[in-house]
């Protein structure tokens, strides 16, 4: 990996802190769309972003490969790549690779070399994601120079340091198509801005946009650590990845009940629910109490098929929601939605601590579970 | 007998212009300092018997009396200090071990004093508890891994125990303190929803209401266990240590085994009531563990079992070992924990401070992966609310308080609480001194008590923008220190001020 003390966190600080706009767009029929309007959606947010990173997720965007895993990964030299490629084909087939295609607009400042492969796990007898998911770490970890920042079978993450638009110019996301789209804005007050160190954070197919400030951090951190996950990056991005990833693939928690676990109901809601509910929310409460996100925080999860948006449970960031047909949007803010879509049937503002999820084929659901 | 060679250790000062000789001195000392000269119609006070308990100088309705430390002196002297003389001398005179109540009075550092919070600026909103929900509800106990949720009360097989602030009331037992101040306890553990702890001396069966309140403990001497006992809890505490006195039993003298005290520990009226220093059955931690699961059967897996150690040098591998040996609490009572009665050697000498033993031992259950597994309680010198939000933040579940608790319904810290006279009527099982204590006004001043550090943690959190102490605990980017070194930062796992 490229050196995460240095560039991540060049002051030393306890924690790397952003603050930012958030922006999911979900097809819920599975239609691949393009972008442009959620590149228009968080464009229009831009104010609350400072040029210091961007990114986008597209679900979706591979259809040719859906099957392989797509790998997007950063170099800083030609070394690296080398190193990468050599560990790559030991572990898989490359059935595709390429350099992505680019559009440098001479907005920006210099980007490392950004490469892509379709892989192909050889002899997997195993979990194919944890293999997957163990050498992207080996690759992060182990190769100075290399960086993966996506690894899933038909999804891409884009990302780097610029605001939002410049990001999508350069990455030429007007050819690309997918049926959820994320979109994200950093406004980072103590990280220097280097391209792996923007957002969306993806794990596996798992990818998070997130605004705000987690006051538990300390306790969160210690806690998925105790469950064998190794918190590099110190944001509270990457926490909520490992949390939402060690209870749903790992404890086979539904989205819905993850995002309790995350913004719970007040002892005194579940003291007074029906006696089977409370258990299982006074169990879920008190075994994982150190997962409990406090203080402020918007966030959108997305994984294949699913995307979920969630603020925290005095909702002290914003979250707009709005539903267009099949179409399910998540936002920082309103405006964004008005200027996107004129077709829009319901826009709100989700309470604190209940979950929107968009589930392809099923549609939404925006309810204490 | 010869006379003493020891100086008084207080002055006694009487304006004799407001004392009215009413006599409250006289009759409400225990150690009969004051003294009616009927002839002369003037109270006389010897000076040497003075705890310096306060009680007659609060008590003199004319405010007459000022009790302050004797101010006579030995020549000045660095390392021959009036007390290393005054202890000299008394042992000298009694050829005893000294003995001593209360806490370690050393000058120990107090690390809570070194550490200091954090609140929230711009990046995040601090939270107001008066505007919005805070939450201080815990669940003491073993928690499983991960939540099944096809069938979440069969996965949570473990008792937990809801305590509605992380404010528990220390192991207090019958017969070193008065049957009135442990029901004051128990009526105010009850009324604010959290737990009393019984300490080692039994229940008395007035006191079986409070079943859902009290954590029964299970001592070296077992005094008082029987089925009844174990299953009138909410909880049941094995007693291995006391952080007073790490490595020593305990001795309740005859004169204070009354009929009541008596039939409650179940030991012969008047006889000694001796706790051996270890426990006879536990001689190694798969003992431990044996116990541990005889009170389970005993009370059928209901209760949680807690393993209360006092803190020393290797207690982070101690209580790794108590959490796999099956404990579902882990209790830790640190150098500056209190004592009915403890030799002063030990008490002043032996343990280490509880900051350091709660920030090894919560880094310790992390980096073995059983932290979930159990509940961390700490204990020993809790003086006020943010020494409890930063036990809190270091890894506590929950925070004994025992010396707080007694000082709120009256003790001065005189430490003199192992001569049985408690002037407080507090540490005494006298039944004149022990009518002192009106529980119905020491209960309210135990519950104002929990609800005043309630509201300071709860406006403490909301600075750090938290509304459920769980994200507190262990949360040690809350905390920064002042004034450490690189060792003690690291022990504590702690930052230094700006870093």
């Amino acid at each position: 990996m490229l050196d995460l003390e240095a560039m991540n966190n060049p002051f030393g600080d306890s924690k790397v802190v952003s603050n930012c706009s958030i922006f999911g767009m979900m097809e819920m029929s599975g239609q691949p769309v393009e972008g442009g309007s959620v590149v228009e959606a968080i464009s229009n947010m831009k104010e609350r972003s400072n040029g210091l990173g961007a990114g986008f997720a597209v679900y979706g965007c591979y259809p040719e490969h859906q099957d392989d895993y797509a790998l997007h990964v950063m170099y800083d030299s030609e070394e690296g790549k080398e190193l990468t490629e050599s560990r790559l084909s030991q572990t898989f087939e490359i059935v595709g690779k390429g350099e992505i295609p680019t559009e440098p607009n001479g907005t920006m400042g210099p980007a490392p070399l950004l490469w892509r492969y379709f892989l192909v796990p050889r002899n997997c007898t195993t979990d194919e994601s944890a293999l997957v998911a163990d050498e992207v770490s080996r690759i992060n970890d182990g190769i100075k120079d290399a960086f993966v920042f996506s690894a899933a079978k038909n999804m891409g993450v884009f990302k780097g340091i610029g605001y939002p638009r410049d990001l999508a110019e350069f990455y030429r996301l007007r050819e690309y198509r997918g049926y959820i789209w994320l979109a994200h804005g950093r406004f980072p007050t103590n990280t220097m801005a280097w391209w792996g160190g923007a957002h969306p954070f993806s794990m596996l197919d798992w990818t998070v946009v997130h605004n705000g400030e987690i006051s538990s951090y300390g306790t969160n951190r210690r806690f998925v650590e105790t469950y064998g996950y190794r918190c590099s990056f110190l944001t509270d991005t990457e926490v909520v990845a490992y949390a939402i990833d060690l209870l749903v693939r790992v404890h086979g928690l539904p989205l819905e009940l993850a995002a309790q676990v995350l913004a719970p109901p007040l002892w005194d809601q579940i003291d007074v629910m029906d006696p089977g509910r409370a258990a299982l929310y006074r169990s879920l409460r008190s075994t994982y109490a150190g997962l409990l996100l406090n203080g402020p925080f918007s966030v959108i999860v997305a994984r294949e098929g699913e995307m979920v948006g969630l603020t925290d449970r005095i909702r002290l960031r914003p979250l707009t929601a709005g539903i267009a047909g099949d179409r399910l949007y998540l936002s920082s803010e309103e405006a964004p939605l008005r200027l996107v879509d004129d077709d829009l049937t319901r826009v709100w503002s989700p309470q604190g601590g209940v979950p929107i999820v968009g589930r392809l084929g099923e549609g939404v659901s925006y309810d204490y579970p | 007998m010869l006379r003493t060679q020891l100086l008084p250790d207080f002055s006694i000062e009487r304006d004799d212009s407001r004392c009215i000789r009413c006599q409250v001195c006289v009759r409400q000392c225990g150690f009969d300092v004051h003294r009616y000269d009927e002839d002369r119609d003037i109270i006389l006070s010897d000076e040497s018997k003075c705890a310096g308990c306060q009680r007659c100088a609060v008590l003199c309705p004319t405010s007459a009396l000022t009790i302050s430390p004797n101010r006579s002196s030995y020549a000045a002297n660095s390392n021959w200090t009036r007390e290393r003389i005054s202890d000299l001398k008394r042992q000298a005179e009694s050829g005893g071990v000294l003995l001593t109540g209360c806490g370690n009075d050393k000058g120990y550092p107090v690390y809570w004093d070194h550490l200091v919070l954090n609140a929230s600026q711009v990046t995040n909103p601090s939270i107001d508890p008066l505007r919005e929900p805070m939450e201080l509800r815990t669940y003491l106990g073993r928690k499983p891994r991960k939540v099944e949720i096809a069938n979440a009360e069969e996965c949570q097989r473990d008792p937990l125990i809801k305590i509605e602030t992380p404010l528990v009331f220390s192991a207090l037992s019958y017969g070193a303190i008065s049957a009135q101040a442990q029901e004051s306890l128990a009526r105010a553990a009850k009324q604010c929803g959290t737990l009393f702890n019984s300490g080692e001396g039994g229940l008395p069966r007035r006191l079986r209401k409070f079943k859902d309140n009290v954590i029964v403990q299970c001592a070296s001497g077992r005094f008082g266990v029987e089925p009844e006992y174990l299953s009138n809890s909410a909880m049941i505490e094995i007693k291995i240590g006391q952080g007073a006195k790490p490595g020593i039993g305990g001795h309740l003298p005859g004169e204070k085994v009354s009929k009541k005290i008596s039939s409650t520990r179940k030991i012969p009226l008047g006889t000694d009531a001796l706790s051996p220093a270890p426990q006879h059955d536990i001689y190694s931690i798969e003992d431990l563990r044996t116990l541990i699961f005889a009170l389970k059967e005993a009370t059928n897996y209901e209760k949680p079992i807690s393993v209360k150690i006092a803190a020393v040098h290797n207690a982070p591998a101690i209580a790794s070992g108590i959490v796999r040996a099956g404990a579902d609490v882990v209790a830790i009572d640190g150098l500056r924990g209190g004592t009915g009665a403890a030799p002063k050697a030990i008490r002043d000498n032996v343990g280490i401070p509880i900051e350091m033993a709660l920030a090894s031992v919560d880094k310790r259950l992390r980096d073995e992966r059983i932290r979930n597994e159990c509940s961390i309680m700490a204990a020993g010198g809790f003086r006020c609310s943010a020494d409890v939000v930063k036990a809190i933040a270091l890894g506590a579940d929950a925070v004994y308080l025992g010396t707080a608790a007694l000082v709120a319904m009256g003790c001065t810290l005189c430490q003199k609480c192992y001569t049985g006279i408690c002037n407080w009527g507090i540490c005494t099982t006298d039944p004149y001194l022990s009518k002192r204590v009106n529980p119905d006004v020491a209960s309210q001043r135990l519950i104002s008590l929990l609800q005043a550090w309630s509201l300071e943690i709860k406006e403490m959190l909301g600075g750090m923008g938290i509304n459920a102490v769980e994200s507190l605990r262990g949360n040690r980017d809350q905390l920064r220190a002042v004034r450490l070194s690189d060792w003690e930062l690291d022990v504590l796992g702690v930052r230094g001020a700006g870093r």
